[in-house]
């Protein structure tokens, strides 16, 4: 600091630690309600301090959930969301950087479009072309008389399908359909200096030995970024999951699992939540993402300033 | 090894045209290098050469093969970046050898050839750091060598020496021009720096706005420069320029301020009446006693040199300066005479700018354009 | 701005098509499937859908509940964006004085970023649940005075702090980066001139973060819409009485429970629109507006 301001620097702590308070009380609240019994935990007065029952409860709310094949699935589709996010953003920001075509403007408009409209906003067609993706190609031939061309050469009725509901393509595609990375990379690639691209040209480099050689190992902290923020994003989908997969058993995801914790006032008129197992499970489902988002922390904030802005 | 033949370039970015009907010859082996302000459209020619930068018109040819079609890789040009362009991942070793990767060299006679070219550039033991690593001097010894290892027919300057201290400049010229002597490539070097330009090149070209001012040795764009341009871009400080008008009854060019500077006969006969330019070299004015000075100034003030001095001075508005050995104590105001020799007077037209012919003696080196 | 490129050929076009197939199975042929829908009705016994107009957007903007749910949304997005950055922004002014445990509260503010909407949801729910959470006491003191899933007017309160809530993390980090990308040497220029660093908040880094500060704006705004789906399902369920209804939580209840794909999709593409206009707003308004250094 440039002063010494004492009576500042408490106030400043003073502030700073309602803060704490404010953002760690329910939190805390829902780990301490994890760690009683149910009795415990509807009596009062209310328990503050954590009892000794967190391990039964985890035990328990894990069973009760089926976490484990769960928690795989859950895993499989945030590994697949940022690793198809990572390729698809890098490439795709390497080609519209890196040449210079016409319509390239025109690209990169399309694609900052759809930053504009999250899944939440267009869940209800985003879910019809699930159901089958390749409905679009079918209706444009349809459409251009593609079809009946085709049928009345060959006697073929072409009937395209692809179902994705309850897939786990059908859970990663539609979440990977948005330009979040493309810009990210885009950031980062515009700041590689001009001569470093005429040097690789100079010595003889193509534009995928560039990108290979040259633009992928220096970008591993966009990647580490990229990766936290999606895996993030991924794992905490809640909405598509819930519409996309009916087959929980095989295809549910552990996000999902929460809405069926407590039993829900409006449907069933109540009746007494356990909400010990319901916050243990909560604390279970949150932990992965708060672990990666704390581990990665430099990079995450360092990726997520770059992505939006 | 190579002869590159430019003709008649030129360049346009959308409707700006950077660069008009430019025509340069580079002969084998010869160290060329190409002057002149940021912006004249020199890195644009170095960059058509290399491959990096399309041409919109005209035709560039390395030992008579036309290029203008080839990719940078096919051309057997190598370039140091003014930035250097190092890979910031990879170690020396891996930068010096990764034309040698792309080209599928296999990688133990790679090491080889990487060690070699890095002991002749003095980088032998840094084979392992990275560039961030190294200090300016380093990452230049680093770039050089990347260039070196292609045994390139062409080597490629573009600027590289700007981003260096004073002194490790003049180290790096020194040997930027012993290792041209040793390969024995063609060179071509861009700067804007007229002690580089003069102190490198077999022969300089001085460009402006997209053109050639003029082609030649240093000795002779310092003694003959072709232009009013020219003669104040060469030189340091730069020559002082007095406008007047030839008068030929009088042998002489009338100063504005009506003092007047002679001139041969011949040369003023020819260009009797026009509006000229008179151009006198710092260093080739001397000071002199009013009394017998061919021109007289008013003193303003001077620069200390060490060696000696700059001395400012002004004919009415009219800014002059004088580099003498001398040194003289003076006071703001004093009058202060000079003298020079018959053949320290350069002549220009004041419109065209171009150099008026002194006579027969003096050969204009006309641009090729 | 020049740039060094590679010559075009078809390596270009390959790299770039994944990316616009999905977009275009994924987002383009959804949105514009929305609009057909919107201005199409399904024919009961199958047979296609037949145009109608604007008939569906009629009915959703003559129907009372969208109304409400309008208004909840708005009460929910500009409450929560009120609450979430001004405590980010207080945050992140104090945080970035860097006094000792710097790092230990820049987690601590950094990590609800990570936590699920649902989980927040469900945290909150046991938080504010009138049987066993910290609420219960006001109901000890008079009984059946707290009970979220009765009034509406405490369910929209509960709602909204959650949201908030969960909306901090975010503003604060975007807030603390904004304040320490401001040059140091502009600080301590502003402490050579006399200004004490309250003083500095107020005439230096509060004026400069103005971009940042419209920015949140608009995405919390955006996300106070999106985001809190999540919250809703689980905290609230959309009651009591669909009080809090939310505009995305009632296109999935209309779309999702009632198959009425028609009057959804009309309510999609109203709620794009609103979307986009805010982004276009941002993009060509705010940031012209506002002085970068």
């Amino acid at each position: 600091m440039i002063e010494r301001t004492p009576i500042l620097n408490i106030v400043t702590h003073l502030i700073l630690i309602f803060g704490l308070v404010v953002i760690l009380t329910p939190i805390w609240l829902a780990f301490v309600a994890a760690t009683h019994t149910l009795q415990a935990v509807n009596s009062h007065p209310i328990e503050m301090w954590p009892g000794d029952q967190l391990l039964i409860n985890l035990r328990e709310a894990w069973a009760q959930s089926d976490f484990g094949p769960k928690f795989v699935n859950t895993l499989i589709v945030s590994t697949g969301v940022v690793l198809g996010k990572i390729t698809l953003a890098c490439i795709t920001a390497f080609s519209l950087v890196f040449f210079n075509y016409r319509g390239r403007i025109v690209i990169f408009w399309m694609i900052f479009i759809t930053l504009m409209l999250p899944l939440e906003v267009r869940i209800v067609p985003t879910y019809a072309v699930a159901a089958n993706a390749l409905s679009p190609f079918q209706t444009i031939m349809d459409a251009i008389g593609l079809t009946s061309l085709i049928n009345m050469i060959s006697g073929i009725e072409v009937a395209l399908e692809w179902n994705l509901l309850n897939s786990y393509t059908g859970l990663i595609l539609p979440l990977v359909a948005t330009a979040t990375g493309t810009f990210l990379y885009r950031q980062f690639f515009l700041t590689i200096p001009d001569e470093l691209v005429e040097a690789a040209r100079m010595d003889g480099a193509g534009p995928l030995r560039f990108l290979w050689d040259v633009l992928i190992p220096l970008s591993k902290t966009n990647i580490a970024a990229l990766a936290t923020i999606m895996f993030v994003y991924a794992w905490n989908q809640y909405l598509w999951p819930l519409l996309v997969i009916t087959d929980r058993a095989n295809y549910g995801m552990v996000v999902v699992q929460l809405s069926d914790l407590v039993p829900d006032q409006l449907t069933t008129g109540g009746g007494t939540p356990t909400w010990h197992l319901a916050m243990a499970a909560t604390l279970v489902v949150m932990l992965p993402p708060i672990a990666i988002v704390i581990f990665m922390q430099r990079w995450f904030v360092r990726g997520l300033i770059n992505t939006d802005k | 090894m190579a002869e590159i033949s430019i003709r008649d370039i030129s360049k346009t970015y959308g409707k700006n045209t950077i660069m008009q009907g430019v025509n340069l010859e580079i002969r084998q082996k010869e160290f060329v290098v190409i002057l002149g302000p940021s912006g004249c459209g020199k890195s644009t020619l170095l960059r058509m050469i290399a491959g990096l930068e399309d041409i919109t018109k005209g035709e560039i040819s390395i030992d008579g093969t036309v290029v203008n079609a080839l990719e940078p890789r096919q051309r057997g040009c190598a370039m140091v970046f003014q930035n250097y362009a190092l890979y910031p991942h990879m170690t020396v070793a891996e930068n010096i050898g990764y034309a040698l990767k792309v080209a599928g060299v296999p990688k133990a006679a790679r090491l080889e050839r990487v060690a070699g070219v890095a002991k002749s550039v003095g980088l032998g033991e840094f084979l392992d750091r990275k560039p961030g690593q190294l200090s300016g001097g380093q990452r230049q010894r680093v770039a050089m060598a990347r260039a070196i290892i292609r045994e390139p027919k062409v080597f490629l300057f573009d600027e590289p020496l700007s981003n260096l201290d004073a002194k490790l400049r003049v180290q790096m010229r020194h040997e930027i021009r012993r290792i041209h002597n040793q390969i024995g490539a063609t060179s071509v070097f861009v700067t804007h720096d007229q002690h580089e330009g003069m102190t490198l090149a077999d022969r300089l070209v001085v460009m402006n706005k997209g053109t050639i001012e003029q082609v030649g040795t240093p000795e002779e764009i310092y003694e003959r420069p072709a232009s009013v341009y020219v003669a104040g871009f060469i030189g340091s400080p730069a020559m002082n320029m007095l406008p007047g008008r030839v008068d030929a009854s009088r042998g002489a060019v009338l100063l504005d301020n009506g003092q007047s500077v002679p001139l041969p006969a011949q040369q003023a006969r020819a260009a009797n009446g026009n509006l000229v330019q008179v151009g006198l070299r710092p260093e080739q004015l001397f000071l002199a006693s009013p009394a017998s000075a061919q021109l007289t100034a008013t003193y303003v003030f001077q620069e200390e040199l060490g060696s000696g001095r700059v001395y400012h001075l002004q004919i009415e508005d009219i800014p002059l300066c004088v580099v003498s050995t001398e040194k003289r104590q003076m006071t703001e105001g004093d009058t202060v005479g000079l003298s020079f020799a018959a053949d320290a007077v350069h002549l220009f037209d004041a419109k065209s700018g171009r150099r008026v012919a002194r006579g027969t003696a003096d050969r204009v080196l006309e641009v090729t354009a | 701005m020049r740039r060094a490129y590679f010559k075009t050929s078809w390596i270009a076009f390959a790299l770039l098509a994944p990316q616009l197939l999905i977009i275009f199975v994924f987002f383009y042929w959804p949105s514009a499937q929305a609009l057909y829908w919107a201005f199409t009705l399904e024919q009961p016994w199958g047979g296609g859908n037949t145009w109608v107009g604007f008939e569906n957007f009629a009915k959703v903007l003559s129907d009372p509940y969208y109304w409400s749910s309008v208004r909840v949304s708005v009460i929910y997005a500009l409450a929560t964006t009120v609450l979430a950055m001004a405590m980010a922004l207080t945050l992140a002014v104090f945080v970035d004085r860097q006094l000792s445990g710097y790092s230990a509260y820049r987690v601590a503010f950094i990590w609800p970023y990570a936590v699920a909407a649902p989980a927040v949801g469900l945290a909150f729910q046991f938080v504010f649940n009138p049987g066993a959470g910290i609420f219960s006491y006001i109901n000890a003191v008079s009984p059946g005075m707290w009970n979220p899933s009765q009034y509406p007017s405490q369910a929209i309160l509960s709602i909204v702090i959650a949201g908030a809530w969960k909306q901090v993390a975010y503003s604060f980090i975007f807030f603390l980066a904004a304040l320490q990308s401001i040059p140091r040497s502009l600080t301590e220029a502003a402490a050579m001139d006399g200004a004490r660093p309250l003083r500095r908040v107020l005439d230096l880094q509060l004026p400069l973060l103005t971009p940042t500060f419209f920015f949140l704006l608009v995405i919390n705004i955006t996300d106070s819409f999106t985001d809190s789906f999540g919250i809703v399902d689980t905290l609230t369920g959309g009651g009591p009485f669909r009080a809090t209804d939310l505009l995305v939580y009632k296109i999935y209840a209309d779309g999702f429970r009632g198959f009425d794909y028609s009057g959804a999709a009309a309510q999609s593409i109203i709620l794009m629109c609103l979307v986009m206009a805010l982004t276009f707003v941002q993009f060509r308004y705010v940031e012209r507006r506002v002085h970068y250094t």
